[in-house]
């Protein structure tokens, strides 16, 4: 994403603060990173982290960027019969990860990411996912969709809680088609999941969806200082303001997909919102019919849609909670349409 | 005695011969004990003792808020064992771009942050600091309100209110002094009594607003405690200017002077209570609290006049004192609201705010003993029918007054 020209909301007003001496804090570290460098907004220009400091991806071990279209297929055969079997392997990992520039979070994380990797599969596949617990404190996978008790990763029931050290392997079948998602099914619920244990789990219908250019948007917080009352940190996969600094690039007039997921802890609804376009949205991806076009959604925890999209005009365009207080305290970006 | 003193002696010159060791030797060997026992714990004491359980402690106190048009400039204090490294500010539940002088701040350091924020007049701001391990300091802001500008018109105004509250209303009740030495002496004495009364009163007050900006403290320096300090520093350093200038007065054999005395003990006194008046007066000022008007300046006058009338009764039935000195009591008791006023709008600190109104404290309670021989009787009782009334009403009057008043 290097080289990419920094946002710019109004094209009348570049970067430059309103007042100098935040301006120059801004120009003076942005520098070498160039777009990674936050220095969009500012006063009554908005909301932004302080000027010119970034997020550190690769210690993190993940960008947001190549998050958003990084589709697991897991390793697939075909059995004799010409059924699909997806073999994944997921680690659960304690790990301090950088949510806010200069700000760690100490995670737990599926396979070292928050969000944990983006699980994809065709209805009626056969799902294997071996689940290795190396974290420190127990925990599960528990899947929405369809399955067997044994298979539903919580406690008491089938393999139960993985301890520290443990493993197991659940087995069910990609079913319904749509868009849902797994998380950890440990108590304190809240904690093990606001701790970074949750990722999206993509079920295609048979036929397939139109061919479009794909994300997943995992709509996610940080209470960072673990109070139980709301979040210090709102985001799209994990990094607040991150595509304010690197826009998400899309075309004109291309169908554009979002697997939009709410995983938000601690607060009991999120919104998504898209400036000057509007989407057809399928609640759950469980119909090939949207019920709505709109430019808002409202969803409650672990609720999730997909989002279609053909963006009419070149340029920028924001995209942001309208709970406008999370889009104030990290979740907002750019769209940048060329 | 000095047998016994004797026999008690002997057994220790005997176990050795005397002067062997020499006597700084004995006092220095336990200093270089102390010093490398300190120096050792210092390095490795605490090495021993492994790491502390649990997250660091993040711990920082606002001191200081100033807000400009679209900025606030807030002075934070690390109050706590651990370095603190302020990542991100978010102000009203938006974050925002700052600047900040330092990076980190060690124990009991100081940093001063900078926020782009377009606030609003007369709205509240929560200011949340995020550290770097992902803790929250909040700080609030009650009623946003522009700082006013230390400039030559602010000055001017915090001068003219320290005229208004101090100086004038001491002037106007010395007034009186003619009247005082034509009234009978137990009148004087019960005059004497209510002055005790009105300064028992400054001073409770005072440790109740004292106790209550200690509250607001960052706790670095102390809390209630500086309170006591200052109330102790200025009681003994009183008592101690009282014995050296009757020492003066013993070897000059000038009778009379000590009714002067007393009056200049009073006014310092007075005067140290009208330098938290006035920091109590310009903080208010500072922060927009305070409603300025003709109510506030008759209220001070009326109640502060009395403290006027406290000054000179010592001085009634008494050779009268040369109108310089008079001025100068005056001005002894006046003008600290004057810098009172100065300190509490431009410099604001909550510990050296209680510090200072522990020091007039402290003044008032040693004006307090100094008086309490003026009001003894003929039979030397200090308390009797007329001095109990005097005192309470004493105490009624700058209730009464002091309902005028509220900062």
């Amino acid at each position: 994403m290097a080289g990419v020209a920094l946002p710019v909301l109004h094209e009348t007003a570049p970067h430059q603060g309103v007042h100098n001496q935040f301006a120059a804090a801004g120009s003076g570290g942005g520098g070498a990173h160039g777009a990674t460098a936050g220095t969009h907004g500012g006063g009554q220009k908005g909301p932004t982290f302080k000027f010119g400091d970034v997020v550190d991806h690769a210690a993190n071990g993940f960008n947001p960027t190549e998050i958003l279209r990084d589709f697991d297929y897991g390793k697939t055969r075909r059995l004799p019969g010409g059924r699909v079997v997806r073999e994944y392997e997921l680690v659960a990992e304690d790990k301090e990860i950088e949510v806010a520039p200069g700000v760690k979070y100490p995670a737990w994380t599926y396979n070292g990411r928050v969000p944990g990797p983006t699980l994809r599969a065709t209805e009626g596949d056969l799902m294997r996912v071996r689940f290795v617990n190396g974290s420190e404190h127990p925990h599960t996978m528990h899947f929405h969709g369809f399955h067997t008790p044994e298979m539903d990763g919580v406690p008491e029931i089938g393999p139960g809680i993985i301890e520290p050290g443990k493993s197991t392997t659940y087995e069910f079948e990609a079913e319904p088609f749509g868009l849902h998602l797994y998380h950890c099914h440990v108590g304190p619920l809240a904690e093990h999941i606001a701790r970074g244990l949750y990722g999206a789990f993509i079920c295609d219908p048979k036929q397939g969806r139109p061919e479009a250019d794909e994300m997943m948007m995992m709509m996610n917080g940080f209470n960072t200082n673990f109070d139980a009352e709301g979040n210090q940190i709102y985001a799209i996969n994990t990094v607040a303001f991150h595509h304010v600094n690197e826009p998400i690039k899309v075309k004109r007039g291309e169908l554009v997909r979002i697997y939009l997921v709410n995983a938000l802890e601690y607060d009991p609804i999120n919104s998504f919102h898209t400036h000057a376009t509007f989407f057809d949205y399928y609640p759950t991806g469980t119909r090939l019919e949207p019920n709505e076009f709109t430019d808002i959604v409202m969803l409650g925890q672990a609720q999730r849609g997909i989002c279609e999209v053909r963006f009419k005009h070149k340029g920028q365009f924001m995209f942001h909670a309208h709970k406008t207080e999370f889009a104030e305290l990290g979740w907002m970006g750019f769209f940048e349409v060329s | 005695m000095e047998a016994e003193t004797a026999t008690r002696r002997s057994p220790a010159e005997s176990s050795g011969p005397p002067g062997r060791v020499p006597k700084w030797a004995l006092g220095a060997i336990p200093l270089v004990l102390i010093v490398a026992a300190l120096a050792a714990l210092l390095t490795v004491g605490g090495d021993t003792l492994g790491e502390r359980r649990g997250p660091p402690v993040e711990d920082i106190a606002v001191e200081r808020t100033v807000l400009r048009p679209g900025e606030i400039e807030i002075a934070v204090r690390n109050v706590g064992p651990d370095p603190v490294d302020v990542e991100q500010v978010f102000v009203n539940d938006a974050y925002v771009n700052f600047a900040e002088d330092t990076e980190e701040v060690g124990r009991l350091g100081d940093q001063t942050l900078t926020l782009d924020y377009p606030w609003q007049e007369g709205s509240p701001l929560l200011v949340t600091m995020l550290t770097a391990s992902g803790a929250t300091v909040e700080h609030e802001v009650e009623v946003a309100v522009a700082t006013p500008k230390a400039d030559g018109g602010f000055y001017g105004l915090m001068a003219l209110l320290g005229v208004y509250v101090g100086v004038i209303p001491v002037a106007l009740g010395m007034l009186f002094l003619p009247f005082l030495g034509r009234v009978r002496e137990s009148w004087i004495r019960i005059l004497m009594a209510a002055t005790i009364g009105l300064l028992g009163f400054l001073a409770v007050d005072a440790y109740l607003e004292g106790t209550e900006i200690a509250e607001q403290s960052a706790g670095a320096f102390g809390g209630v405690e500086l309170l006591f300090i200052g109330a102790a520093v200025a009681y003994f350093a009183l008592v101690a200017l009282d014995r050296y200038m009757r020492a003066r007065r013993e070897r000059a054999k000038a009778a009379g002077a000590g009714a002067f005395q007393i009056s200049l003990l009073v006014a310092i006194g007075i005067g140290l209570h009208n330098l938290g008046e006035g920091l109590a007066i310009g903080s208010a000022y500072a922060i927009g609290e305070l409603a300025l008007g003709a109510f506030l300046v008759f209220g001070f006058a009326l109640h502060n006049t009395t403290e006027g009338l406290a000054i000179v009764a010592p001085l009634a039935n008494r050779p009268r004192p040369s109108l310089g000195r008079l001025a100068a009591l005056g001005l002894i008791a006046g003008a600290p609201a004057i810098l009172g006023a100065f300190i509490g709008a431009a410099a604001y600190n909550a510990e050296i705010a209680t510090l200072l109104i522990g020091v007039g404290i402290g003044a008032i309670v040693q004006v307090i003993v100094q008086l309490v021989p003026a009001m003894r009787d003929r039979a030397g009782r200090a308390l009797y029918p007329a001095s109990v009334g005097g005192i309470l009403a004493g105490v009624a009057i700058l209730y009464t007054t002091g309902l005028l008043v509220s900062v």
